[in-house]
Formats: structure tokens, C-alpha cells, sequence
């Protein structure tokens, strides 16, 4: 990968809550079009450090880098170049599908027309459209999570930050949701995942495995399961967590 | 601006999709109106009075029927003894005990002069304090009228009185249902504006779609305006709603100009909700707004002016009460229904919640924070 071609830049980025260091000096650049991926246990530092990112949390020191500005100055600009999708997916559970697609490209500012053009594609797509008028409280969690992630992209951001995108379906559904991910990527889109599910870890270019706040190793998981003599990310996990005790 | 539109659009569908919310904006305003302004009343109407006559005398029956014939008293018992007078106001039967004594008239013709005991329940001070200034009227009245028929009128000394004829403006059958009637709006208008704008923004973040806005380009004062906006309409179709009640059920006259109220009405939201959102701004959790709009509410209501008049509270309350956004428009509300004030007429209170609704707005959409 090129130099030129990062899209997030980190050094020595930390955030304190209090006493506590979340993020302890963590430092990585991430390669546009790239599935980056960022994994550790529940309170590794995982969420903390997407949420620094997408300009959700003001980091204490370091230097940070997103989309060529700047993440502690231009918060508000880094937000237009990004899409987002959390844990708890954040469609309006109230709204029908078609109104959950006009408010979100609304909100980015997608003119009518092209917005008319985005909808019809992406509800056929995510083959919805006989469900367009359905409230999306209604629809089956997987096809919200689909929705959710089309909706993060809509407006053709550089980067797209999942939060742990694909809890809580079973591993069919995340794998279809994944072929989503991997269009995304292919159409240039960087994407920025955290899990703790290692077949999600499988599936991405290069990852960061965190422990405690800090970063303890970074590489493809080829190279990751052949430095630790592993057959699968899992097993690259157990040994690494029990070498860091 | 268009993406506040598309926002707005987004809160009307969702409110008006949320089921619960129509109870609120149509049944809350009847059942407020016809139980509140019928049922807070400071007016005294039929205290019971137990009457102890021990003299049995045509003075003292006189006394009885006038007493009988008023309708703030309703004579439930006349005894002749005092044999259970105390139990009755203790068990609350009765509100009053009137004692006559044993040789009223005899006295009265002899000496010119008697006592009469009054035993008040007083739990309730006002209207105990009401029983006992009217109770003194009558008796007044009373002795008046048996003065002029014992002695006979003489047709050339009348006896010398000043006489005292009230004409009440503005309220001049002194109706309480007009006086509360416009302040019962106020509240219901408030409880809209604040409550239901800040349990509406805390909701997003309970449910994490405020994450997700925060994500995206929206600047801060469009999320805000795009909160208040929509209950700011709906205030003012139950502020409409309420008049109409008003005036059908209670005939409330409207002296004034109706464009006047609703512009007041909607600078006066603007305070209120502006602090709705800041609470609901610094807050988690729906509990938390509910503890903290609570707290103000009872505060600002209690202190409005709605039940008892501000002026009879201590000077550090009056001042205080000028934070206090529905003491202006509680002022505001009565001025223009029942005095027809105008504009002009209320530029202090204007001011006010003017000023108070900039601080209040600048304030939820400078805490308002769009991180995490």
C-alpha cells in the first residue's frame, strides 16, 4: 500500500476518562480501500477509539488524522466524509424504510432527484422494495443491519466506521451482511469495523488486535495466524491474550 | 435550512404515528380544564355549621334562619346543648360552631351587648379565615336589622353608615371559573412545551439515534429547532384547544386580541422549552428528565401565581419569581383574556420571556454537545 494513499492517520492517540486511559498511545494508519479491522474483548478500548475517530469523542493527546483533516479541529468537516454505523444500528424503528432513506439522505444533502434514483437502487438491492411501506420496527434484524449499513454509505463517504456492526445474528446472516461490506470496499470505500467475532476478523484485509487500551499487534491475518502458529484468528487470540497475562 | 425540513418531516411523521401522543394533546386539555378550573377553587361555598343555641329564643331563631338563607352556610344541626359540637369538627361534620349562649336575647336587650362564639375548623387557614369574615358580615347584618326593629326605624335618625358598593372590573360577577380558566392553559401549555420536547430528545438517546445524528453533518441549533418546532405547533393547537373549552363550557369572555396571545404564547415556549431541552440536553435517561422537568414544574406552577396571588408572597419570593417564566405568562394570560390588553400593555413581560427564551434556547444548544 502506498503512503499517499492513507486515509486515517493515528499517533500516539490517547483518551483518559478520569484516571482511566481507554486509548493508551495507540499509533496505525489505515489504506484507502482497505477492510481495516479492529478487535479485542468487551472493553479493550475497541469503542473509544471508533468514536474518536468519527468525531464522536474529543481525544486527550495524540495526533489523528481522518480523510486529510484534522480529528481534533475539524470534527464537524470529518463528519460529511464519513458514514457511521453502531452496535445498537440506529435506524428510526418508527419510520418506514422509505422514510428512513429520505431522512438520511436528507441529512447529507443528497439533491431530490439523485435521492429518488439512490432509493429505487438500493431498495432493490437489498431486494426491500415490496417493503418500502413497512415501519422498519417490523423488518427482521438482519435486514436491518443491511439497511443500516446502506443508509451509513449513502452519501458516498471515504470512510465507513462499523461498531461491532453484526451482533447478534447468527453466521449466515452476518456472512451475507459481509458481502455488503466487501462491495463497499470495492467500490473504493474504506471500512473501519471493530468485532470480537473472529470469523468477522477472517474476513478483513488487516487487523488490530487491542488489549487494554493498547494496540498488540497489527498485521494481515495470514501473517497473524503464521506468527502465532495459528489455524484460525481464534486461535491467534487465545495465544495472544494468554501471552499478554 | 433543507435539512431542517427534512427533520421536521421526520418528527411530525414519528409524532404523529406515536399513539400515546393524541391522549395527550386532546384528552389531557378536557380533563384538565373541567377538573381543574371547577375543582380549585379558593371560593367558599356551603361550610356546614353546627349551631348550639342554648337560649332558644326568637333572637336567637332569627340568627338561625338568617344563617339558613345564606349560601355560604348550610345549618346542619341545631342543638340546644353543647353535647357533641367538638366530636362533630373533630370527625370534620361540621366546619363551624356557632355558640349562642343561654340568655342571648335577654342580654342583648339588657346590656346592649353579647358574645357569640365562633369555633372554626382551621386546618385549611384561608378558608377558615373566609368563614370567619363572612360569618362577621352576617352577624354584622343581623344585628343591623335587629337593632332597626326593636327600635323601631326611626324615620329621623337612620343609623349612620358608610356603605361601601363594590364593582368588580374585568371579572365582574366575579366568576373564579375566569380567573382560572386562562391559568389552568398556561400549565397545560407548558407541560407540552417542556415536557414532552425533552422526554421527546432524551428518547433519541436512549434508543441511540442521537448517536447516529451525531454522526452526520446536522449543526447543532437545526437538531434543536427541528425538537422544538413540532411541539411548539402542538402547544398551540392545545392552547386553541383549551380556549375553545373555555368558551364553550365555562363561557370565558375574550376581550382581547387573539394574534397578541398566541405571539405571546409563542415567545413564552420558547423559554419553556428551551429549558426542556436543556434538561433533557444534560440528562440520559427519560427518569432523569422526568425528576428534573418535575422539579421545575411544581416550582413554576405553585409559584406562577395560578392559586395564589404573587403579590401576598414575601419580597424574596416576588423577586425570585422572576425567573420564573409562567409568573409572566400566567400575568400575561389574564391581562389579555379578561382586560383586552394589548402589546403595548405587557412590553415588560415580553421583554422578559423574550430574554429568557434567547438564554434558555443558547443555553440547550451550547450544552447540546454532539459527541458521545
Amino acid at each position: 500500500m502506498e503512503k499517499e494513499n492513507t486515509v486515517i492517520r493515528v499517533r500516539d492517540l490517547v483518551k483518559k476518562f478520569g484516571h482511566f486511559v481507554a486509548d493508551d498511545h495507540l499509533s496505525f494508519d489505515v489504506y484507502k480501500g482497505e477492510i481495516f479491522g479492529f478487535l479485542g474483548a468487551n472493553g479493550a478500548g475497541k469503542t473509544t477509539a471508533i468514536r474518536m475517530l468519527c468525531g464522536l469523542l474529543e481525544p486527550t493527546s495524540g495526533e489523528l488524522t481522518v480523510a486529510g483533516l484534522d480529528g481534533f479541529k475539524q470534527r464537524e468537516a470529518i463528519k460529511r466524509r464519513i458514514g457511521y454505523m453502531s452496535q445498537k444500528f440506529s435506524l428510526y424503528e418508527d419510520l418506514t424504510v422509505h422514510e428512513n432513506i429520505r431522512l438520511f439522505a436528507g441529512i447529507y444533502g443528497i439533491p431530490t432527484r439523485i435521492r429518488r434514483e439512490k432509493t429505487e437502487e438500493l431498495l432493490e438491492k437489498l431486494e426491500l422494495t415490496s417493503a418500502r411501506k413497512k415501519l422498519v420496527r417490523d423488518l427482521p434484524l438482519g435486514w436491518k443491519q443491511k439497511l443500516a449499513f446502506s443508509l451509513a454509505i449513502i452519501h458516498d463517504p471515504s470512510i465507513v466506521f462499523l461498531d461491532e456492526p453484526s451482533g447478534g445474528v447468527d453466521p449466515v446472516t452476518r456472512r451475507r451482511f459481509w458481502d455488503l461490506i466487501y462491495e463497499a470496499a470495492h467500490e473504493g470505500i474504506t471500512v473501519f469495523v471493530t468485532t470480537h467475532y473472529m470469523d468477522e476478523a477472517e474476513y478483513c484485509d488487516r487487523v488490530a488486535i487491542m488489549s487494554a487500551g493498547k494496540i498488540v499487534a497489527l498485521d494481515t491475518p495470514e501473517a497473524l495466524k503464521k506468527e502465532w502458529d495459528a489455524t484460525s484468528m481464534d486461535g491467534v487470540f487465545l495465544k495472544l491474550a494468554r501471552s499478554n497475562e | 435550512m433543507k435539512i431542517l425540513r427534512y427533520l421536521l418531516q421526520k418528527e411530525f411523521i414519528q409524532i404523529i404515528r406515536n399513539k400515546s401522543m393524541w391522549p395527550i394533546i386532546f384528552v389531557m386539555p378536557i380533563v384538565q380544564m373541567l377538573i381543574l378550573v371547577n375543582a380549585a377553587t379558593l371560593e367558599l361555598k356551603k361550610s356546614d355549621v353546627l349551631v348550639v343555641d342554648q337560649d332558644m329564643s326568637d333572637a336567637s331563631r332569627q340568627l338561625v334562619n338568617k344563617l339558613e338563607g345564606n349560601p355560604f352556610f348550610k345549618v346542619i344541626q341545631v342543638n340546644d346543648a353543647d353535647f357533641d359540637a367538638d366530636d362533630q369538627l373533630l370527625k370534620g361534620k361540621a366546619n363551624v360552631v356557632l355558640d349562642i349562649p343561654q340568655n342571648f336575647e335577654r342580654d342583648l336587650r339588657r346590656d346592649n351587648k353579647v358574645s357569640l362564639q365562633l369555633r372554626v375548623d382551621a386546618i385549611n387557614s384561608m378558608s377558615a379565615e373566609l368563614t370567619w369574615s363572612y360569618m362577621n358580615s352576617l352577624i354584622r347584618d343581623y344585628n343591623n336589622n335587629l337593632r332597626a326593629s326593636w327600635m323601631g326605624v326611626s324615620k329621623f335618625d337612620p343609623p349612620q353608615q358608610i356603605v361601601v358598593s363594590p364593582r368588580y372590573w374585568y371579572n365582574p360577577t366575579l366568576i373564579y371559573a375566569f380567573y382560572m380558566a386562562p391559568g389552568v392553559m398556561v400549565i397545560l401549555v407548558t407541560v407540552v412545551g417542556m415536557f414532552l420536547s425533552a422526554v421527546n430528545l432524551v428518547r433519541e438517546k436512549e434508543i441511540g439515534t442521537m448517536e447516529q445524528l451525531n454522526v452526520t453533518p446536522i449543526k447543532k441549533y437545526q437538531f434543536i429547532a427541528a425538537k422544538m418546532i413540532p411541539f411548539l405547533v402542538i402547544a398551540l393547537v392545545v392552547l386553541s384547544f383549551g380556549l375553545l373549552i373555555a368558551k364553550l363550557v365555562f363561557n370565558l369572555p375574550f376581550h382581547g386580541n387573539l394574534l397578541v396571545l398566541y405571539g405571546f404564547t409563542t415567545v413564552f415556549l420558547l423559554g419553556v422549552m428551551g429549558l426542556g431541552l436543556f434538561i433533557s440536553v444534560v440528562s440520559d435517561t427519560q427518569q432523569q428528565v422526568f425528576f428534573l422537568s418535575y422539579f421545575f414544574l411544581l416550582i413554576f406552577i405553585l409559584m406562577s401565581g395560578l392559586f395564589t396571588p404573587v403579590e401576598s408572597m414575601p419580597k424574596w419570593a416576588q423577586l425570585l419569581d422572576h425567573l420564573n417564566p409562567l409568573y409572566y405568562m400566567m400575568k400575561v394570560i389574564r391581562n389579555v383574556v379578561l382586560k383586552g390588553s394589548g402589546f403595548f400593555d405587557l412590553k415588560y413581560e415580553f421583554l422578559s420571556m423574550l430574554g429568557y427564551g434567547v438564554v434558555m434556547f443558547s443555553l440547550a444548544v451550547m450544552r447540546y454537545r454532539k459527541t458521545a
